[in-house]
């Protein structure tokens, strides 16, 4: 247990070091190694963010979708706390996209928003994230908040490509992808080399930042137990007795916390 | 000696911060009648909610037909029948379909088990009356109907004789006196100690969550129950 | 599926005798598309498009009292316990559940679209929308009946339900709401496609509420 703990820990602390060294090279790369785009001029420099932000938000939810499996077929603790953690990262994830998308909309579209398949899509994900929340704080018991929201994340996954599809066919404005093209990449070099540094440098601090939340979750979990533990704490074998065993004990523990 | 029906070891129940339940070890014999006497928020419904594998120990288990009863909960509820504190009845449905919807569930032959659970809580001729139009002690009845429907080995019942008249409590004491005639089993809670102790093999009575008591209910006075069962404040507040 | 009737047949037989909510549903439904008219202008021959999303957004959200009501009601009184006491597993009671919802919605829909159809002129009668309306309810209710569930038991169902169904039904009403329109224009090309595709979102979306429903109501 402790060995594990301390590999969480170098873990932890060495995908912090590469993700800030990757992110402030990605950072000097998108403002002075990437040429300024012809067409879009600066505000093209936001999709080093934007693109990595949407990639990130979209894998927390596929992990968000591996923990609830895990959860509802083992009812194991940990799954849950890898649900749990990858839900608020990609819900922060999915905020930051769709306002990163929206300041580069503005000057390039005209417009703070389309209505538009990828976006449209985005959105709806940012309502599922909020409705996970909400389920979890509704539901009264952990366990049952739990399971909830397994059901609720796992219908949103299999939704969210149907979604997809659907306001595809209904309407489509968004230049095609750009990288992933049968062509080939359509992008300069330089262009291209920013983004990647820009997307593994994301991708690294993703990882990171899980680590670091399912160490919070389970402190918060221990916690928990902890709590558990001194609230159930074995009665003093005294049955048959008409003195209340629990009643003294019961007010200098309340005074402890 | 005959394995128990049910038995829990270490059992916890906690609602947040309250603790409703503190290790209960007790069992329910084939045979046997228990009264579980206790003061208003001792934990009884929760135990019997527990028994009835509608909540989940906080920690322990409980042991029913030999079996981890969570686990097999959708075989357990086979085998035992349970009154609420609600009525699990529809009122705008009468006495005989309530009955017979519940049959289909069980897979029963609703023609031949509803007319002879009606008989056995007196309610034949009311068989055709909403159930909305029910007294509080007729309902009761019904209730109780429901819960034999299926001849369940082990009868879990909550304040059965809630609202129930004289005749409702022979009817009661009838179908007690049936479920340990057939070796069955019964554990109920009440509020009467006479009647509790009267219907009763065996007195358990429980105290802030814990099991204070667990005896034969024969030479089990009411006076002595009742040290087991109430609190000094409460005493002192009678 | 004998048992799933069962609970089918017992919801619409305590919905018959106490004549509560269909009722209301109904009047819900009739007011929301006559109010509807006052925002969107719907009886001009210009607004086809938005006279099909009128009355796809009267039917879900009277969908949205019923379903509110298919599984909270038998929390409250208890019932759900009873039921669950019973040897049904979670699937079962979907099924019924699933179907006496579907039936309700349908029936209000059957009443709401002839008078839609006199009220705007539209050829809301027309056996295209029957069929639209029957394949669009279907993942409505499916759905639904999954989430009323998980939101029965929470203190604010009211909000919750619609939070977490309305999203996740963009393409039912997406799909609906097109070939609606379409049949409004007196069109018939790409209703087929928006139909099946309509009928795919179905087997979907009532599969998942099937197995996810055990998980919902398992105490």
């Amino acid at each position: 247990m402790q060995s594990t703990r301390q590999g969480t820990g170098r873990w932890t602390a060495l995908t912090g070091i590469i993700s800030v060294v990757m992110l402030l090279i990605a950072t000097y790369m998108a403002f002075v190694y990437a040429p300024t785009d012809a067409a879009q001029g600066n505000a093209q420099r936001i999709f080093y963010v934007h693109v990595p932000m949407a990639w990130l938000a979209y894998l927390a939810y596929v992990v968000l979708f591996i923990g609830s499996v895990g959860y509802l077929w083992k009812r194991n603790q940990t799954f849950d706390r890898l649900a749990r953690s990858a839900a608020e990262l990609g819900f922060l994830f999915t905020t930051l996209v769709l306002i990163t998308g929206a300041i580069w909309g503005r000057p390039i579209w005209g417009t703070w928003w389309q209505w538009e398949a990828r976006l449209t899509t985005t959105l709806i994900l940012w309502f599922i994230y909020l409705g996970y929340f909400m389920v979890r704080s509704y539901a009264g018991e952990p366990e049952r908040a739990a399971r909830f929201a397994a059901v609720l994340a796992i219908i949103g996954a299999i939704d969210i490509p149907i979604i997809h599809m659907s306001v595809r066919w209904w309407r489509t404005l968004h230049p095609e992808p750009i990288v992933i093209n049968t062509g080939g990449p359509n992008l300069p070099d330089s262009m291209l080399l920013t983004l990647l540094v820009s997307f593994i440098g994301f991708t690294i601090f993703y990882a990171h930042l899980m680590l670091q939340k399912m160490q919070v979750e389970m402190a918060r979990d221990r916690l928990a137990e902890r709590e558990a533990d001194f609230l159930m704490r074995p009665v003093g074998r005294s049955k048959n007795e008409t003195t209340y065993p629990t009643t003294g004990r019961e007010v200098t523990g309340a005074s402890e916390d | 000696m005959n394995e128990p029906y049910l038995q829990t070891s270490g059992v916890y129940k906690r609602y947040g911060r309250q603790v409703v339940l503190r290790d209960i070890n007790m069992n329910v014999g084939v045979g046997e009648s228990i009264a579980l006497f206790g003061a208003n928020g001792a934990g009884k419904s929760t135990l019997l909610r527990i028994l009835a594998t509608l909540a989940r120990p906080s920690r322990g288990t409980v042991d029913a037909f030999g079996e981890d009863a969570w686990k097999h909960r959708e075989s357990v509820r086979q085998r035992i029948g349970v009154v609420g504190h609600q009525p699990y009845v529809y009122p705008e449905l009468t006495c005989a379909e309530n009955l017979h919807f519940y049959a289909r569930m069980f897979e029963l032959d609703a023609d031949e088990v509803v007319p002879v659970a009606l008989d056995a809580v007196g309610l034949s001729n009311r068989r055709a009356s909403a159930a909305s139009t029910l007294s509080r002690g007729l309902l009761q009845r019904l209730n109780l109907a429901r819960a034999i429907l299926h001849q369940p080995p082990v009868l879990i019942l909550d304040e059965p004789d809630t609202g129930l008249d004289r005749a409702g409590r022979q009817v009661l004491s009838r179908i007690v006196a049936d479920q340990i005639g057939r070796d069955g089993a019964v554990i109920f809670t009440t509020h009467s100690f006479e009647f509790g102790l009267e219907m009763a093999t065996r007195a358990v009575s429980l105290q802030e969550g814990g099991v204070s008591l667990d005896r034969s209910a024969a030479l089990l006075s009411t006076d002595e129950l009742d040290r087991y069962v109430s609190t000094p404040v409460q005493r002192i507040a009678e | 599926m004998g048992r799933a009737l069962a609970i089918a047949w017992k919801d619409i037989l305590i919905e018959f005798r106490s004549r509560q909510f269909l009722g209301a549903m109904l009047a819900f439904t009739l007011v929301t598309v006559v109010t509807l008219n006052f925002a969107f202008d719907l009886d001009r021959g210009d607004r086809t498009s938005d006279a099909a999303g009128a009355l796809w957004i009267a039917f879900f959200f009277a969908g949205m009292l019923g379903l509110g009501r298919a599984i909270a009601l038998e929390r409250d009184r208890g019932t759900l316990e009873g039921l669950l006491l019973t040897p049904v597993d979670g699937g079962t009671i979907f099924m019924g559940k699933f179907l006496a919802t579907l039936l309700s919605l349908l029936f209000v829909e059957a009443v709401t679209l002839p008078v839609f159809a006199v009220l705007y002129g539209l050829p809301a009668w027309h056996p295209w929308v029957i069929a639209l309306a029957i394949v669009g309810t279907v993942g409505f209710a499916g759905l639904g009946t999954l989430f009323s569930a998980i939101a029965s038991s929470g203190r604010t169902r009211e909000v919750l339900l619609p939070l977490l169904l309305f999203p996740l039904l963009v393409p039912v009403l997406l799909g609906a709401v097109q070939a609606t329109a379409i049949v409004f224009q007196g069109e018939r090309d790409g209703i087929l496609a928006w139909f099946n595709l309509l009928v795919a979102f179905d087997v979907i979306f009532v599969t998942l509420a099937y197995l996810g429903f055990s998980f919902v109501i398992e105490e």
